[in-house]
């Protein structure tokens, strides 16, 4: 049997979700005996016409040159993977949606923005359809392995529907919110082994709102610990703006 | 010499971000020759208004993925200065270490992932895994080395989780300094091996004189994490004049923002630190640079990568002392930070303008942000490294395209393109860079 192809396209993004697949190390030899990457432009200069077994899409859609390369790539992929928050949820870019784009664009470029001819931000999903999520800012490198394993065993993937909560509880730590901080951990979903916490962060919320938020019971909590409701839509705002345009 | 040459390099690779090189040369003259930057612009500056300054590191740290340690501490830099928060000792000396730990780790992604096929005339260090396994396990090893010095001190390397505003959500144990010295040394031997290698591997020869950035200041030490903007040129000014220095300037056919000092255009990075800080490196540091045979004031831009060599000795170097030096004196853990987006009042918060201005791997970073007295950024500004090599390089392949006219096209197109790698531009993070339209 031929070596699945496999390749990896970014769009707007910091690229560092890509890195984490590179910063596997050493095991990524092994990985490299089971697969065949064909195109990973961060890494390679090789490049690949024919069509893709796996394709691993980073980085979020701004603009209309976005939207059709990504459906591009999905017209010569068997399996397209959407790696990290830009892809799966729009990422920290979905901030720029909470403001007109032609501000935004004066802004930063004066009045050579017109060169920058750019969209309300969209998660991969949003333009295309995606069939495996590999959440996180970046992604967490074991659950990348995992739903590696699952594409090439020829099975889903499920993230967990759970919030991050369940794993920090596991891990043992002391609860944010008994420690006074606003944490996204109760209506995050969970995979990440409560990564920012473990490390005395507060959950940012980088892997998205969990299927079914609990809000009702959430209100309670920040009830309980006097928290204002429109901070915690603020935080909300950082990882989750994309988000309101499966609704538009 | 009349000759046709048409270069359109579509989407350059091994390097961060998307890059397109055009070049036309038309009975044997040279009438286009031009970086293009095709990166969908990400508007970080923009956004950034209405949130947090507590929030400003997490968020910009996300620019770029490879220097986001380096974010981290320019825009940490920046939001205590507006804040006017002072870090302790400890604080300031675990900033280094984090700091010599992304240098460590992206200068050798550079050096052995990006740079060594093209010194080999290899596509990618794939078809290296067969010919040199040695070596590419070396540098995937190194590579997981220093990522793995920064799981134990941030919690990552790609968005470091614990450097906040005010110091570190956690700090190492005794434990944790071990290991991290035990690491060092593993890593202090790959370094030294990759001294020794690239000592025999032959770098292009070109040379276009031209004006070189990067910080400055009067302590003994090699500055990368604070200090004044100093020229190869002679000149020193305060960060807080970075405008003055930056002069974004714009080129009609791109409508780019572009920089300039005193020259035409001005290059920052290992090279330009290398030009102005040599006398500050470490003993082994300086005897590398002789054995790799980089001299003060070397010219050739392909010695970037000779540079950010030595610079890896340095770092490895001094990151062991630091360590050794945090071990002796053990760690004050009362120092541990509660972070916070200061929704509740309880940080200092302040009307405040601050400049965060870092030497990241690819060079010169600066963070400019202003704040209300509720702590919320009104105004956010960064200046990217790669930002301002642009010009440098495009003024660079309009000197080295008539040098080289009478190779065939595909050796011009690979002297160009290692020539823009040497650079180790990283296009994602170019929060200013510009999106061409084609014709």
């Amino acid at each position: 049997m031929s070596k699945p192809k496999v390749a990896f396209f970014d769009f707007a993004c910091c690229e560092g979700c890509q890195l984490q697949v590179a910063n596997i190390g050493e095991p990524l030899i092994d990985v490299l005996d089971i697969v065949q990457v064909v195109e990973f432009r961060e890494v390679m200069s090789e490049k690949w016409d024919g069509e893709f077994d796996v394709a691993f899409v980073e980085g979020s859609i701004t603009d209309e040159h976005a939207v059709e390369r990504v459906k591009k790539i999905r017209e010569r992929s068997k399996i397209l993977v959407a790696l990290g928050s830009c892809a799966t949820i729009g990422g920290v870019n979905g901030m720029k949606n909470s403001f007109q784009l032609e501000e935004v664009g004066k802004y930063v470029y004066g009045e050579s923005y017109k060169f920058f001819p750019t969209i309300h931000t969209k998660a991969v999903h949003q333009v295309v359809k995606v069939d495996y999520f590999v959440n996180g800012c970046p992604i967490y490198q074991s659950e990348f392995l995992t739903v590696l394993k699952c594409i090439l065993q020829g099975i889903p993937y499920y993230v967990p529907e759970y919030p991050v909560c369940v794993e920090c509880k596991l891990n043992e730590n002391v609860c944010m919110y008994d420690r006074g901080l606003t944490c996204m951990g109760p209506v995050t979903k969970a995979g990440c082994n409560s990564w920012c916490i473990n490390n005395g962060n507060i959950c940012y919320g980088c892997r998205g709102l969990t299927i079914n938020p609990n809000t009702e019971g959430f209100k309670e909590v920040l009830k309980k610990y006097n928290i204002p409701e429109d901070f915690l839509m603020k935080k909300i705002e950082m990882y989750n703006k994309c988000k309101e345009l499966d609704r538009s | 010499m009349s000759k046709n040459i048409s270069i359109n390099v579509n989407y350059l690779t091994r390097v961060e971000g998307h890059g397109n090189i055009v070049v036309e040369v038309k009975d044997g003259k040279l009438e286009v020759c031009r970086l293009e930057i095709v990166e969908s612009p990400r508007f970080f500056e923009a956004f950034l208004r209405g949130r947090s300054i507590y929030e400003a590191p997490h968020i910009t740290c996300r620019i770029c993925g490879i220097c986001s340690c380096g974010h981290t501490l320019a825009s940490i830099q920046a939001a205590e200065d507006a804040l006017e928060i002072k870090p302790t000792e400890q604080t300031t000396l675990l900033r280094k270490l984090l700091l010599h730990y992304e240098q460590l780790d992206s200068h050798i992604l550079h050096i052995y992932l990006l740079v060594a096929p093209d010194l080999v005339g290899v596509p990618s260090f794939v078809p290296l895994i067969k010919s040199n396994p040695d070596v590419v396990r070396r540098a995937l090893r190194m590579k997981r080395l220093c990522n793995e010095l920064c799981d134990i001190l941030v919690g990552r390397h790609v968005h470091p989780i614990s450097a906040v505003i005010g110091g570190f959500t956690k700090l190492p144990n005794l434990s944790d300094l071990e290991e991290m010295h035990k690491r060092l040394l593993e890593l202090k031997h790959d370094v030294e091996v990759t001294v020794e290698l690239f000592s025999k591997l032959t770098f292009p020869e070109f040379e276009r004189d031209t004006e070189y950035l990067a910080l400055v200041n009067d302590e003994d030490e090699y500055p990368l994490l604070y200090g004044d903007i100093g020229s190869t040129d002679g000149y020193r000014v305060s960060k807080y004049e970075y405008k003055n220095v930056v002069n974004e300037f714009v080129v009609p056919y791109a409508s780019a923002k572009r920089t300039k000092w005193h020259r035409d255009s001005y290059a920052v990075g290992a090279l330009a630190r290398f030009n102005l800080n040599h006398e500050k490196l470490h003993p082994k540091a300086k005897q590398a640079a002789n054995v790799l045979n980089l001299k003060p004031k070397c010219i050739n831009p392909y010695f970037n990568t000779v540079a950010q060599i030595v610079e890896c000795v340095h770092c490895v170097e001094d990151a062991i002392r630091i360590v050794e030096l945090l071990w002796q004196r053990g760690i004050n853990y009362d120092e541990i930070v509660i972070p916070d987006i200061n929704e509740l009042g309880k940080l200092p918060q302040r009307a405040g303008e601050g400049v965060g201005a870092v030497e990241v791997p690819r060079g010169l970073l600066i963070h400019h942000y202003e704040c209300d007295e509720r702590g919320i950024l009104r105004n956010a500004n960064c200046v990217i490294p790669t930002n301002q090599n642009t010009h440098n390089i495009e003024l660079d392949m309009l000197k080295l395209v008539p040098e080289i006219i009478t190779q065939s096209q595909e050796e011009i197109t690979l002297a160009l393109e290692m020539l823009v790698r040497a650079y180790d531009p990283c296009i994602s993070c170019s929060v200013h860079m510009v999106k061409i339209n084609f014709k």
